[in-house]
């Protein structure tokens, strides 16, 4: 783990150095692409600001998550328990709900539901559904079907053969939907803000770009990705935690 | 310690075993009707084991299905009491230990967990389990999960175990083990078993009838019944010439 904590930071320091030459040598207007170090500075002496924003979009984002992934995992369980019917009804419209554009829809839901938190709640439930619904359906639908069988003779009931076989299955389709959300959870977030708010990392971002605030806006970005990042890690850990065998290798045999 | 039985020991005599009668299989395929089983006939006696071998492809894990009453037959007639799959593969859940997996046919019938433990604990350590009643699947060996699987089969309390290439997957050593832990349950815990296998000396060493079934569709070809004193060797005069007897039903020449 910090072996991978070190590479990823040389990783970063390399490309930020890259970046800082190109800008340094004249390869961009500073008020186009900023240098990392302007960046850096903007963090720093907008530091009150930035965070103010920051907690607004992180409790935005959390709760966002929160709601997708419930009605994710309730929407996935409802079409696997129809997959006749509710299944190939649903699922169409749960692949054209990804191709929506959220900065055409994002007004409409401040529309109906204000500048409050709701709208962008629902924004970012929509844009991150449907990896949860997909992995953890994939989860539910991967169980062996021998196995369910093998339940039969063991005269468990449907309800029965969900909740002690495919329902741990899912499980971890449904992790791997959730830490794919969080990355486009941030973008919608972004976007919600955008659309109607006084508040929040993206509506920062959206007045820094309009006063040539660049460096602000960048660091607004930066924040915005580590956010991102802490979540995928935070996920990734809460998984490990929870479902140690699925990261199990077959280890040393006894006999 | 106290081995408590699963349940109370089932009265076996006088009881109907099993009966397979005249029975067809198909299923509709994209390019036609396929029959897997046609005319397939077989009898258990309660508390007997009867082994099946045959060609691959000829039906044998259908007729189990058929007897577990997961498929309903086409024609003909299938009576048995209730009976318990073990598949080939050992199926176990990989998020559960060795016993809760074990207890897992008692749990989804509805016990409660502490319950359902409780009963496949002293099996676990009657299998030789006893040290790895909390460890996961994937550190158990080949023949420890199989040893697992069985016990879950068995602990699901029906008169009939439906055993599906149970040791296929196992090398020459465990198997033989497995055949002893087999045997020895068996006399605590009698059953009527039907034990599907590909290895005909398996099925001499182990079972009281041997039902040979053709290439598909399956039917039974011969019905051998193998009365020799056990515990039974494959190196037995006896047991090698009932051997060359089902080959040879089995159409191998020798
Ligand atoms: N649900 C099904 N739909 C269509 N065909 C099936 C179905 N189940 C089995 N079959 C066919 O029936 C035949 C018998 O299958 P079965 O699995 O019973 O054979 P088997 O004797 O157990 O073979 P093996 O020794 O390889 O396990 C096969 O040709 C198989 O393809
Ligand atoms: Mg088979």
């Amino acid at each position: 783990m910090k072996r991978v904590a070190v590479r990823a930071i040389v990783l970063l320091a390399l490309l930020a150095g890259a970046w800082e030459a190109y800008v340094d040598l004249g390869g961009a207007d500073p008020l186009i692409l900023p240098a990392p170090h302007a960046v850096a500075h903007a963090l720093y002496i907008d530091r009150a600001l930035l965070w103010r924003n920051f907690l607004v979009t992180a409790e935005e984002i959390v709760l966002g998550i929160l709601v997708a992934a419930t009605a994710a995992f309730a929407l996935a369980v409802a079409l696997h328990f129809s997959r006749r019917t509710l299944r190939p009804a649903v699922y169409p419209l749960l692949v054209a709900s990804q191709t929506v554009p959220i900065p055409m829809v994002a007004p409409l839901f401040v529309l109906w539901l204000g500048f409050g938190i709701l709208p962008k709640l629902v924004v970012i439930a929509l844009v991150s559904f449907f990896s949860i619904v997909v992995t953890t359906l994939a989860g539910l639908a991967a169980v062996d079907p021998e196995l369910i069988k093998l339940m039969r003779t063991f005269d468990a009931s449907r309800a029965r053969i969900f909740r002690h076989v495919e329902l741990p299955a899912a499980l971890p389709g449904l992790f791997t939907g959730a830490k794919i959300a969080v990355v486009v959870a941030v973008i919608g977030a972004v976007f919600a803000e955008q659309a109607g708010s006084n508040a929040g990392l993206g509506f920062v971002f959206q007045q820094a770009i309009a006063q040539l605030l660049t460096a602000r806006a960048y660091a607004a970005v930066a924040i915005l990705s580590a956010f991102a990042i802490a979540l995928f890690a935070l996920l990734s850990a809460a998984e490990r935690l929870a479902l140690p065998w699925a990261y199990e290798t077959p280890g040393e045999h006894p006999r | 310690m106290v081995q408590a039985p699963v349940k109370e020991p089932f009265d076996l005599h006088g009881a109907v075993g099993l009966s397979v009668e005249n029975v067809t299989r198909r299923f509709q395929t994209r390019r036609g009707v396929l029959a897997a089983l046609e005319g397939m006939s077989l009898h258990a006696r309660a508390g007997e084991m009867v082994a099946v071998v045959g060609p691959s492809g000829c039906g044998k894990s259908t007729l189990l299905e058929l007897i577990c009453g997961l498929q309903r037959p086409d024609c003909g007639r299938v009576d048995s009491e209730p009976a318990a799959l073990m598949p080939q593969r050992d199926l176990l859940l990989p998020w559960l230990s060795a016993l809760d997996n074990a207890s897992l046919a008692l749990r989804v019938a509805g016990t409660p967990r502490r319950q359902a433990r409780a009963q496949a604990a002293p099996w676990l350590e009657r299998f030789g389990l006893g040290d790895f009643r909390d460890t996961r699947p994937a550190h158990l060996s080949g023949g420890m999960r199989q040893r697992v699987s069985l016990l879950r089969s068995l602990l699901a309390g029906k008169p009939v175990l439906a055993l599906d290439e149970p040791f296929a997957a196992l090398d020459a050593i465990t198997r033989h083990e497995m055949h002893g832990w087999l045997a020895r349950v068996l006399a605590a815990e009698p059953r009527t078993v039907v034990l599907v296998t590909h290895d005909v000396e398996e099925a001499i060493v182990l079972a009281d009838q041997v039902v040979v079934m053709s290439p598909r569709p399956g039917r039974a070809v011969a019905a051998i019944d193998v009365t020799l004193p056990r515990p039974r060797h494959a190196t037995d005069p006896s047991v090698v010439e009932l051997r060359d007897r089902a080959l040879s039903a089995l159409g191998v020449e020798r």
